[in-house]
């Protein structure tokens, strides 16, 4: 058997191989699913930009060192949503909140000891590196089983408190025909934390989740979280993510259509300015027939910023009638703001109707001198619009409240720069 | 009120106005009739500061101040306005939203406190209503999906409720049917005061006829060539321009 060729080992490299060795004894469930994930991250190492997946985000590069054991703490508050059931986790921990009626939990280390879930099972997600970590580490997290019924909007606030490498796992176990609205927050203080969070739903015949994810990292944090949800028969589901901090951020979303004539809308709203990368790494698989699937990707880069979109449909065979549309937008505000958008289709079945399409542009030079001919200063023509821009992303959250707060974070955003 | 001095401008190295020296007094209405491509649109452009022109001689003084090293919204807030020929779309920005920051940011200038979301209000339903704006166009985004006739009749309505002191219209009757042009017209003529400066840009007298100037100035090869009363734009209508083209080359 021969020796694959690795670079010499980073020091996170090593001190992940260490972090392992010492750990895993510990972690709850059977050790072989994550010796097995473990295993096919220790004999890579962290991909660099010759693995295609990576090659606009190098995280080899981005993750010289590994951020030590976050410390248990009770934390600080966090953004609260009105109207929202709140469960919050600090650094990863789960701090004991009431889930509303409907609204099971189970700490994700007696469902491992118990052997009634197993890690790694979306389909979509089954080789990649951040999962591949996660599943090897995840200690922290919950399950959560949602019955036919629910009404109260649940919200996961993750709060960061000090630096700290993390790994949490959320399932997301969504009954046939249940109803859910779940709001993932991410927030943090100034520290170089490191955050690897996976939220995977498992959604049942007919049933409809909102997914609402709001990254407020700190400014030197690593952000790699994955969403990946898998749909049986009519299921519908939608996410978006609002995109604000973090100093590296690469943000995966699988969807997985494993029943027929199921509905996906992924979007996405990013702000990015100073030194912030942020990447946004999509794969929707459309495994079985009839599935419709719609993305709307809006990503506004300033500075010396760098946006990356990487979005793919899958059409399998089987999967006939399927509608896919996928868009990625980019707004530049500076010479030295960069985007690199990669949209693909592959499609194995004969009648499908699937389209993608990518920009890249600055503001129009027209639109903002109207503005300013009624009055209205530069800086605010461009920050109104670049507000109309990204609105597209928002229209549609139900929740009218959350909508407005996404919105208003987004606008604070913006006016920062106008002062 | 506006005075144009010997006024150059090109544009990517191609000359555009040749010397153009105009003047409209406070209270005047002046028209401006002229050919296409003789320089009427770039007037309106570099008078309301668009960044695309190079102006490589004269000066442009309104109320005796020279605006040509303001912004585009500095001129505006200092009493400029200009009538869109073409007024754009902007998608995702709500008419009301865009009102409010236009007339916030000329009260802000001037030292103003905001006005209030009633004030505010009533003072958009008022103007609508006297231009026969539909209150379901004001809730729409700006201008998206508008006809040609209410984006004119949008175009008034930012006039009226901005107030300004010098107003220039460029090509307003253009996409327009005759009811339309009749309001938008009406809209105008209310404006008009002893206080405040117009200049009205058109190809032909038909909005002329609505909106009755004071003087009537020919544009020919970025520079004025005629200038004198009404009686000039019924003999254009009549000739057309084909003298005045001689006359400039």
């Amino acid at each position: 058997m021969s020796t694959p060729v690795i670079l010499m080992r980073t020091p996170a490299e090593t001190a992940l191989i260490e972090r392992f060795a010492d750990e895993k004894a510990t972690l709850p469930g059977a050790a072989a699913a994550r010796e097995e994930a473990f295993a096919r991250f220790a004999a890579k190492g962290l991909p660099t930009k010759r693995v295609e997946s990576y090659h606009y985000s190098d995280l080899r590069a981005a993750m010289r060192s590994l951020a030590p054991r976050p410390a248990l703490t009770k934390a600080e508050a966090g953004r609260a949503f009105s109207g929202f059931t709140r469960l919050s986790f600090v650094n990863g921990v789960f701090q004991g909140e009431a889930a509303p009626s409907g609204i099971t939990l189970e700490p994700l280390a007696e469902a491992l000891e118990a052997g009634c879930i197993t890690p790694n099972a979306v389909m979509g997600a089954a080789s990649d590196v951040v999962v591949d970590l996660n599943t090897a580490f995840a200690r922290e997290g919950l399950v959560l089983h949602v019955a036919k019924g629910v009404t109260t909007p649940l919200h996961l606030a993750f709060i960061a408190a000090g630096p700290g490498a993390g790994f949490s796992r959320m399932i997301v176990d969504v009954a046939p025909g249940a109803c859910l609205t779940l709001l993932e927050t991410h927030e943090g203080g100034a520290e170089a934390y490191q955050v690897n969070a996976m939220v995977e739903f498992r959604l049942g015949a007919g049933a409809k989740v909102e997914h609402l994810h709001l990254n407020e990292a700190g400014q030197a944090a690593m952000m790699l979280t994955t969403l990946a949800t898998t749909l049986a028969e009519e299921a519908e589901f939608s996410s978006l993510n609002v995109a604000l901090g973090g100093a590296f951020t690469r943000h995966q979303v699988f969807v997985t259509f494993a029943g027929e004539n199921a509905k996906s809308t992924i979007k996405g709203a990013s702000l990015l300015s100073g030194t912030q990368h942020h990447d946004t790494t999509l794969v929707v698989d459309h495994a079985l027939a009839l599935g419709i699937s719609r993305e709307l990707f809006k990503t506004v880069v300033d500075d010396a910023a760098q946006g990356v979109f990487q979005g793919k449909i899958i059409v399998r065979q089987y999967a006939q009638k399927t509608d896919g549309q996928m868009a990625s937008n980019a707004l530049l505000l500076s010479d030295e703001a960069g985007m690199s958008n990669k949209p693909e289709l592959e499609i194995f079945a004969d009648d499908v109707v699937c389209a993608h399409g990518a920009t890249c542009g600055a503001l129009d030079e027209s639109q903002l001198f109207y503005l300013m001919a009624r009055g209205i200063p530069k800086k605010e023509a461009e920050a109104m619009l670049i507000e109309a821009f990204l609105a597209e992303a928002l229209d549609e959250v139900t929740h009218e409240e959350t909508r407005e707060v996404l919105s208003g974070l987004l606008s604070a955003a913006l006016r920062r720069r106008v002062s | 009120m506006l005075n144009i001095k010997n006024l150059h401008v090109e544009i990517d190295g191609k000359k555009i106005l040749n010397g153009l020296t105009l003047s409209v007094k406070a209270g005047e209405v002046a028209a401006i009739m002229g050919p296409n491509g003789s320089g009427k649109s770039t007037l309106s452009y570099v008078v309301a500061g668009k960044e695309d022109y190079t102006v490589t001689e004269g000066e442009i003084l309104l109320n005796g101040v020279n605006i040509l090293d303001m912004e585009a919204h500095e001129r505006a807030v200092a009493g400029l306005f200009l009538a869109f020929q073409y007024p754009l779309e902007i998608p995702g920005v709500a008419t009301m939203t865009f009102l409010k920051a236009a007339m916030n940011a000329k009260r802000k200038a001037h030292g103003l406190a905001e006005l209030s979301p009633g004030d505010f209000i009533r003072a958009v339903r008022e103007a609508g209503a006297r231009l026969g704006i539909d209150p379901e166009m004001l809730k729409r985004p700006l201008n998206v999906g508008f006809s040609g006739g209410e984006k004119k009749r949008m175009e008034i309505l930012q006039m009226s409720l901005l107030d300004p002191a010098f107003c220039i219209l460029d090509e307003t009757d253009s996409g327009l049917d005759i009811d339309a042009l009749r309001i938008v017209a009406e809209g105008v003529n209310a404006l008009r005061g002893p206080e405040r400066g117009m200049l009205v840009i058109t190809h032909y007298q038909r909005l002329l006829d609505y909106i009755v100037p004071d003087t009537v100035h020919v544009m020919a090869a970025g520079r004025i060539v005629k200038t004198g009363g009404p009686e000039i734009a019924l003999d254009l209508e009549k000739n057309g321009y084909a003298d005045y083209l001689g006359a400039a080359a």
